[in-house]
């Protein structure tokens, strides 16, 4: 029992690790930045939302 | 725009739903918090329980947590997922009439709270008091809320789903699990029930609900909050999204380890007690590192702290949040405990939290939500910042209070003289409270008098309007 449970322990903090560098890879920078724009859009009336989607595509 | 049928739909946020909440949050706050008041007059002044069974403080201090916890904390909660969740996701929610269901069903189990825990109708496990047939209730109402909430997540218009959604998911889905195994019990009566689990089991699994009911009700839950409110109260984008990604998987994976440091020195085994310490100390990081993210939010932008009183609110209840972890902590470590542990020290450190972050960020959020709510301008700014500070000190009052009188009591309880025999007899550390427990009095009444303030201030922003049903943008990403 108690090896399985020191496996399980690494496991999850093989994962955390993972996580960690998921969210710090270079790949996600773009995605997370815009993410975090998510609340302050959401006022937008449709037509600045379009316009911001098009600027989002451009860069 | 036209308001026909379907614009009052699908094309709308349900606003109803959400107001009912948020009042019913500055309802409850005022009505828990008044409870705390009069039973800290209690503690220094007994004689204020006029010998009526109903009105003594071991029945009256329930009625207190559960309704400022899960009354007002809870009202909060729902009223603020449900907002975010919407906004967030640019849909309605899932279920008009099962969202209606959890707010009448949330109403009905605080009001049969009210009655029963007078009357003393009790499990006796702390911030669970409520007896059988109350938590099937619950359970039934929070499955709904589970249902609206993922169901409304389910149908959203934007592939990513916001932080804080991801905090209220996490929280949501945690309590349930939380509630459902703690209350586990085998009914005797129609009032009384007991504990399927015995002995040191049950007070481990009692702190593993109670400490992760702090954990992801009173922490999860607000920073969903914190990551939505404090963003669109400053109108900048949260510090760093990765962090918050981090913080969050960070709080999921340590938080549910860390109930066992309310059980230091008791008959559960060392080993747990000493894993309980570990991951609270480990705990510090990820809730420093949300602190960081809220209040470095206004990097390059501090000027609005000053004219803004509702991002004061905010952004000094994430303060608040940053000192608590890092007392919890410190708390949490064995030798630190052995002094703080049943001591006015812990009732404090609760406070700093309850007070300050809880009660500050769901004040920020509500004075930020209602007058959106209801399509009106804030009655008074004045107002809200005199709340700011009356409160604030109000707190300070509170928690200096209690550190003073929980370390000098924890010192007079462990005094020996050289012979061996205590130094002080308990009523002597009694004795010497009772000044603290006059000052903590004060400071509990300011902030009393503070949610006086803004119920009378939100009263005068709404009166005669009605929850207007906003129109849901066209999605931006």
């Amino acid at each position: 029992m108690g090896v399985w449970h020191g496996i399980w322990t690494l496991i999850l903090l093989i994962v955390f690790l993972g996580i960690v560098a998921w969210a710090w890879s270079a790949k996600q920078k773009k995605r997370f930045d815009e993410a975090g724009r998510l609340p302050l859009d959401d006022d937008k009336t449709p037509s600045t939302a379009q316009r911001n989607r098009v600027e989002n595509d451009d860069g | 725009m036209g308001v026909d049928e379907s614009m009052s739909t699908e094309n709308t946020y349900n606003y109803r739903v959400v107001s009912q909440f948020a009042i019913m949050t500055v309802v409850w706050g005022a009505v828990g918090m008044l409870v705390g008041v009069f039973i800290a007059a209690q503690m220094a002044w007994p004689q204020l329980n006029f010998d009526v069974s109903w009105l003594t403080f071991g029945r009256l201090r329930p009625l207190h947590t559960n309704a400022v916890i899960f009354a007002f904390g809870g009202s909060a909660l729902f009223a603020t997922s449900y907002y975010v969740v919407q906004r967030t996701c640019y849909v309605r929610l899932f279920s008009d009439k099962l969202a209606a269901f959890t707010f009448w069903g949330w109403q009905a189990i605080i009001v049969l709270a009210v009655v029963t825990l007078p009357l003393g109708v009790t499990t006796s496990k702390e911030y669970a008091e409520l007896e059988w047939p109350i938590d099937v209730l619950i359970a039934v109402v929070w499955i709904a809320y589970a249902i609206v909430f993922f169901g409304t997540l389910i149908k959203r218009k934007i592939k990513h789903i916001y932080v804080a959604n991801w905090f209220f998911g996490g929280f949501i889905l945690t309590i349930a699990i939380l509630h459902v195994v703690n209350s586990m019990a085998i009914p005797a009566s129609f009032t009384k029930s007991y504990s399927m689990f015995a002995g040191v089991q049950d007070a481990m699994i009692q702190w593993w609900y109670g400490h992760n009911a702090v954990g992801f009700f009173l922490t999860a839950g607000f920073l969903g909050i914190m990551y939505y409110f404090i963003p669109k109260q400053a109108n900048r984008p949260v510090y760093s999204y990765r962090l918050s990604v981090v913080h969050f998987w960070a709080l999921v994976f340590t938080y549910i380890w860390a109930g066992p440091h309310h059980l230091h020195y008791t008959a559960l085994p060392d080993w747990a007690q000493s894993l309980g310490m570990v991951f609270s100390i480990v705990l510090l990081a990820p809730s420093w590192g949300g602190m960081i993210n809220g209040i470095m939010t206004l990097s390059g932008a501090w000027e609005k702290l000053r004219t803004d009183p509702i991002l004061k609110f905010l952004i000094v209840s994430v303060s608040f949040y940053g000192m608590s972890t890092f007392e919890g902590p410190l708390m949490a470590i064995k030798t630190v405990n052995a002094l703080s542990h049943y001591t006015d020290w812990t009732i404090g450190h609760v406070h700093s939290g309850a007070l300050g972050w809880v009660g500050f960020v769901s004040m920020g959020a509500l004075y930020y939500l209602i007058p959106r709510l209801f399509n009106r301008e804030i009655y008074s700014l004045k107002l809200v910042e005199a709340h700011f500070w009356v409160a604030t000190i109000g707190i300070v009052l509170y928690i200096v209070s209690m550190w003073i009188a929980g370390i000098m009591q924890g010192l007079m309880w462990r005094a020996v003289n050289p012979d061996g025999t205590l130094t002080y007899t308990f009523v002597e550390s009694v004795q010497a409270m009772h000044p603290y427990y006059i000052i903590r009095f004060l400071g509990g009444a300011m902030f009393l008098a503070g949610m006086l303030m803004m119920a009378y201030n939100l009263y005068r922003t709404v009166v005669g309007a009605k929850p207007h049903e906003a129109a849901i943008p066209a999605a931006a990403h």
